[in-house]
């Protein structure tokens, strides 16, 4: 029975983790809410009904120990996939994370196939501790690779290649993109981790991007490319490992770099991008290289105070205004902004 | 059994102090935490377990992991930071593993290896195997969230898992007075959570093995989590070769009076044999121990620039 050809990303999540365990009966899914009425926003749907709650299970509120558990599993031959609601409440975690499941291949020689899926919060009140993007502190961590997905294609392949990497995965999904719409083909599909994607070609500027960012600057970009400016748009799919062949290359082609965060400035993975830009680049730049982060800042809950907080389209082409010494910005050819700025969409009515 | 188990205990005793007596020469660079004093229960629960059955511990760790039948030649080269460590030099004393043995690994940070040992549980129980997981911890331990999350779980899925707690009374120089109160054992806690709990004379290696063959065997029959505190004492410092008495942080007279009952010496009036039968004993041991230091001294150092392999087992792409 085929489906509409284009699903949102929480369903195309639900597709690899429903295609992942039929092929592979190590694969396990847990966490607290996966058999749910609300299936941790329907991505964990069906799944304990077609795969039995041996296999897909809810958990205590314990995520440490839940964590260090799923490693014990994996070592001992299981495959698990642990999903959390937001990656706040993982923190408890990270000492089975960092300790553990980061070191345990290098110390101990045995591979450790373990997917951690954390989403990310925004909007609609989420306030300082609901809606963090820690993916630095991960990405800091020798042994994980963490993977953030943009649209709704990549969330199915690189979940699927996550889920069969045989090293811990920290997968990040942001909240706004599971309401993302997108073609996703029904087979099983794997995109390699470590890899970027190319989303537009272009000679003026590189834009290094990720997660939610990358659909700020596809905005961008388009406004820009009707003032003939073509940016070239790199996707990073996954920040650790890092594809550098593919951002450098394209920066000492265009020569300017503005590399987007969804998360605080400082220490973030788009400070490391102009760090090592700058150094392995010097000589082709033509400008000094750019970043735009959040604030080091928590996120307030006020409507009010989160009005101008998120960095988006805007100031994406305001920064390459800037870089590039353009005297008008194309800010018209910016899709209308929708009434409220703390919802993905007119059509959400919220809570998450 | 008695003489396994007394040949086991020995074996550690004298490992321990060969540790001890060669730490000096500054080859064996990592902390050390020996089990001097603690025998009984690495040997005795070590015998209660099959092979294949999976064991996990904490940095105090070299005699669950000898108890359980990890490779001796492959921990001294490991102290040593050689090749052919367990681990190739990269862990140290406080990271031992053999997979052969059942031994799947120690960690350093306390409370950290609990839940690792629950997941082989579950996994062992989602596999239908009849395999059990031990996992071994101190008091100390049972003062991390991560216990208390860990040992839910078990009573929860009625895993298939043997806390080992060896309450040796003191976290470093901290005294279990000053950190838990009084009026409530371990046990309790144990039982309150769920687990079916005893507390045993951890120096007393002979009714400890009886205790755990029974609790493996309830294990086995898939009767649900079990927990045993075994009443003990750490005779050296927390970590290093020497004695710390001197410190002044236990009370005058309590090292005497745990070394007046010292496990093998229990066990050996238990056998009614003396000090011939444990010389008879030493003697192989002895050789053993002495060829697998001369072998650790020999072996290489890892190469140097095998440094930054094997952080992950997958590489990318890029």
């Amino acid at each position: 029975m085929s489906r509409d050809p284009t699903i949102n990303a929480a369903a195309a999540i639900n597709e690899a983790l429903h295609q992942a365990m039929a092929q592979d009966e190590r694969v396990i899914c847990l966490g607290l809410g996966v058999d749910d009425p609300k299936a941790i926003f329907n991505t964990t749907a069906g799944l304990q009904q077609r795969f039995g709650a041996a296999r897909v299970f809810d958990t205590p509120t314990s995520e440490n120990a839940m964590t260090g558990i799923a490693i014990g599993a994996a070592l001992a031959g299981a495959r698990p996939v642990m999903c959390h609601q937001r990656l706040d409440f993982f923190l408890l975690a990270l000492d089975q994370l960092v300790n553990n499941a980061a070191k345990w291949h290098y110390t101990f020689g045995r591979s450790v196939p373990l997917t951690i899926r954390l989403i990310m919060g925004r909007g609609w009140g989420q306030g300082p501790t609901h809606s963090q993007n820690l993916q630095a502190w991960f990405a800091h961590v020798p042994g994980l690779k963490v993977v953030m997905p943009s649209c709704a294609a990549d969330a199915k392949g690189l979940l699927l290649s996550s889920i069969f990497d045989d090293d811990p995965v920290v997968f990040l999904e942001h909240r706004w993109l599971h309401f993302a719409q997108g073609a996703v083909p029904e087979e099983d599909i794997r995109l390699p981790l470590g890899k970027a994607a190319v989303r537009r070609e272009g000679d003026a500027v590189t834009i290094v991007a990720a997660s939610y960012m990358v659909v700020e600057a596809l905005h961008a970009c388009r406004a820009l490319e009707t003032a003939g400016i073509e940016c070239e748009l790199i996707d990073l799919r996954t920040i650790k490992p890092l594809d550098w062949d593919t951002v450098l290359a394209s920066v000492r082609r265009t020569g300017r770099l503005l590399a987007l965060d969804t998360g605080a400035a400082t220490g973030s993975v788009a400070g490391e991008i102009v760090a090592r830009v700058a150094m392995d680049c010097w000589g082709a730049l033509k400008a000094a290289p750019m970043r735009l982060a959040l604030p080091d800042c928590p996120e307030p809950t006020s409507y009010a105070l989160t009005r101008r907080f998120y960095p988006g389209a805007e100031e994406i082409v305001a920064h390459i205004g800037r870089m590039l010494g353009l005297t008008r910005l194309p800010l018209e050819h910016l899709p209308e902004r929708h009434v409220h700025h703390d919802v993905p969409g007119s059509w959400f009515s919220g809570p998450f | 059994m008695i003489e396994a188990l007394f040949q086991s205990m020995l074996r550690i005793r004298m490992v321990e102090e060969e540790i001890a007596r060669r730490y000096p020469e500054q080859q064996m660079r990592c902390p050390v935490h020996l089990s001097i004093g603690q025998e009984a229960t690495a040997a005795a629960i070590g015998l209660a377990l099959r092979p294949q059955d999976i064991a996990v511990s904490t940095h105090r760790s070299h005699a669950h992991y000898l108890g359980k039948g990890g490779d001796l030649n492959a921990m001294i080269a490991e102290l040593y930071g050689k090749a052919s460590g367990c681990c190739g030099g990269r862990g140290g004393s406080m990271h031992l593993s053999d997979e052969r043995a059942g031994f799947l690994a120690s960690t350093a940070i306390v409370g950290n290896s609990i839940p690792l040992g629950v997941g082989v549980a579950l996994q062992q129980q989602l596999s239908g195997v009849d395999t059990i997981s031990c996992v071994f911890l101190g008091d100390g331990a049972t003062e991390e969230g991560v216990f208390y999350e860990s040992a839910n779980f078990a009573a929860l899925r009625k895993l298939p898992v043997l806390f080992v707690c060896e309450n040796n009374l003191y976290s470093v120089y901290s005294p279990l007075s000053k950190r838990q109160p009084d009026t409530r054992s371990l046990c309790s806690v144990a039982e309150s959570l769920g687990l079916s709990a005893r507390r045993l004379d951890g120096n007393d290696a002979l009714a400890m093995f009886d205790e755990a063959a029974q609790a493996v065997a309830s294990l086995r029959a898939g009767e649900g989590p079990v927990f045993l505190e075994c009443m003990t004492y750490r005779w050296r410092e927390h970590c290093g070769p020497h004695f710390d008495d001197e410190l002044g942080y236990r009370p005058q007279g309590e090292l005497a009076a745990w070394q007046g009952r010292d496990p093998l010496d229990t066990l050996l009036q238990r056998m009614g044999v003396g000090m011939a039968y444990r010389a008879a004993v030493a003697a192989p041991i002895a050789e053993e121990i002495a060829s697998a230091f001369a072998a650790a001294e020999a072996a290489p150092f890892p190469l140097e620039n095998s440094v930054f392999d094997g952080i992950y087992r997958m590489e990318c792409a890029s």
